[in-house]
């Protein structure tokens, strides 16, 4: 459980990011102590998928700052401390984007050899427990074209962990998958925050979310409108907007 | 107030369900020949039929204006025929070499082309739309009569016999070709991939080599094999500068032989020859794309 003492692995402050005249993100703060579970949700274009990647740095920001672990992500500026950065926090994303000309064993390993340069007869001990943990022991050597949604998500969170990160982004992992891949998927991200995993979740999910988080952030037109404990915000939302939202996907 | 934010699902897909499988079939081409940048040969069977049909009849032709004492039509193309297969088979040297230079340096063109520094990637730009899209036969012609007939380099020369310059002639558009191709083909591979590597850390030099081009290689095959088809066709065009290749022969023999009636069952001839070896490809290339437009 996160220790709210404890300084927050991520610390955002008055985030700002335009993409040429339209602003998507409108000053957002938020803190995500290390092993907490965060979850961001709102309705499509509000900015949620921007900010996690802005968090590892794929976006730049306009102004304002983020903090992850040691890096002060709104100021790196070589390719090197970006690269280092993303060794801490990994995403994965909703279409998986699985590397189609390597095997599901392949793409856990890729980075962890080239990038981390670790040896790899330890990698490959290590991607094969990954891929066991995710429950795809018996699928090392297909490609992902041979797999299904679900089963490529898994295989993207375990290249993603493969790298031993400190921070987890999801960014609406499941919103590509049919529903009964859906669950499978889920499993997964349960069990990586019941093992203290620090994880930040954009997602459609409500039940997940209300399950699995200690923060929701309720996000629109580019600010976080209100945020607290799933319980709180889920059944005595504050704002109008809020109600507005869980209204029509409750 | 609730019914104001409804979000309208409809899919609006108006597409007629019974064009769907041309229209497919349309944009695969369409596709595949922007990354070609170059017309998709479709070399059909019944091409080499109606090929086949006009050899015959120029036979027939033949033998009819033949007088009594000309041998066959028949027996005077397989009397030249060990002849015309030489000249052939130096089509096909050329177009080996041609294919081999340029690709090489199309390659070259093609990274330069993806180059981070400014007037690097504007010059390969530049190269590469010229010789593009300069006429074939231009470019011929500027090598013919620009190229030195020997080059001398650290006191050792080395001759450029025609062939030679003819090979480089045809090695330049080849050149910009596969330049584009690879780009194409790199312009293919979704931005995500370049995301996904970025986000796992890869520099940009390994993603480049490890994810990105990797992926490249098939897509670029098909359009490869297609170029080169194209260029095994215009190795002909080094008759007319005068190479001793299958076409200038033929009209060596032609003019030996002294019978207007030959003509066409001559040049008919050469063309069957061309079908047979770039309708093989053709096929394969087809194939290849269709094999890989369903498993990318």
């Amino acid at each position: 459980m996160p220790d709210s003492d404890a300084r927050p692995i991520v610390s955002i402050r008055d985030m700002h990011k335009s993409f040429g005249h339209v602003e998507v993100l409108k000053g957002i703060s938020m803190d995500v102590p290390k092993g907490g579970v965060v979850c961001i949700i709102g309705p499509s274009g509000s900015g949620k998928s921007t900010l996690l990647r802005c968090i590892n740095a794929l976006v730049p920001i306009d102004s304002g700052s983020i903090r992850v672990a040691n890096f002060d992500v709104h100021s790196l500026t070589t390719d090197k401390e970006r690269l280092a950065l993303r060794r801490e926090v990994s995403i994965v994303f909703q279409q998986y984007n699985l590397f189609p000309h390597k095997t599901a064993l392949e793409n856990v390993m890729m980075a962890p050899i080239y990038v981390l340069k670790e040896p790899r007869d330890e990698v490959r001990a290590r991607a094969i427990a990954l891929l066991k943990k995710v429950g795809l022991a018996a699928k090392q050597d297909a490609y992902p074209g041979e797999l299904s949604g679900g089963q490529q998500q898994r295989v993207a969170i375990a290249r993603s962990l493969a790298m031993r990160p400190e921070v987890m982004l999801f960014d609406e992992v499941t919103a590509a998958l049919d529903p009964e891949t859906v669950k499978e998927v889920l499993n997964t991200i349960r069990e990586l925050a019941a093992e203290g995993m620090t994880c930040m979740l954009v997602t459609h999910e409500m039940r997940f979310a209300r399950e699995l988080a200690d923060t929701v952030y309720f996000t629109d037109g580019g600010v976080i409108v209100e945020s607290g404990p799933p319980a709180v915000l889920f059944d005595q939302p504050k704002a109008d907007r809020t109600r507005a939202f869980l209204s029509q996907i409750l | 107030m609730n019914s104001m934010h409804a979000i309208d699902h409809s899919p609006g897909s108006t597409d007629l369900p019974v064009l769907l499988p041309a229209a497919a079939c349309m944009a695969r081409r369409v596709a595949a020949e922007r990354r070609a940048g170059s017309p998709r040969l479709s070399l059909r069977a019944e091409h080499g039929a109606v090929l086949l049909a006009v050899f015959v009849i120029g036979c027939g032709i033949a033998e009819a204006q033949a007088g009594a004492d000309n041998p066959s039509i028949l027996a005077t193309l397989w009397k030249w025929t060990p002849l015309l297969a030489r000249g052939f088979v130096f089509n096909l040297a050329i177009s080996f070499v041609a294919m081999a230079v340029g690709t090489a340096f199309g390659l070259l063109l093609g990274f330069a082309q993806l180059s981070l520094l400014r007037p690097v990637k504007r010059a390969a730009w530049l190269t590469t739309h010229f010789f593009r899209n300069a006429p074939w036969l231009v470019l011929l012609f500027y090598c013919m009569f620009l190229l030195p007939f020997q080059i001398t380099v650290f006191g050792v020369t080395i001759p450029l016999p025609d062939w030679v310059k003819a090979t480089l002639g045809l090695a330049l558009p080849v050149m910009a070709n596969v330049a584009e191709i690879l780009r194409g083909a790199m312009q293919s591979i979704p931005t995500a991939q370049w995301e996904s590597a970025a986000s796992l850390a890869f520099s940009r030099r390994q993603t480049l080599w490890m994810i990105i081009l990797p992926q490249c290689l098939k897509r670029m095959l098909p359009p490869w094999m297609n170029l080169y088809a194209i260029l095994t066709m215009s190795t002909v065009l080094a008759s007319i500068v005068g190479v001793n290749e299958m076409m200038t022969l033929t009209r060596q023999a032609l003019s030996a032989e002294n019978r207007p009636g030959l003509l066409l069952s001559f040049y008919s001839y050469v063309l069957l020859w061309f079908f047979v070896y770039c309708y093989p490809i053709a096929r394969w290339t087809v194939r290849l794309e269709a094999r890989f437009a369903v498993n990318v």
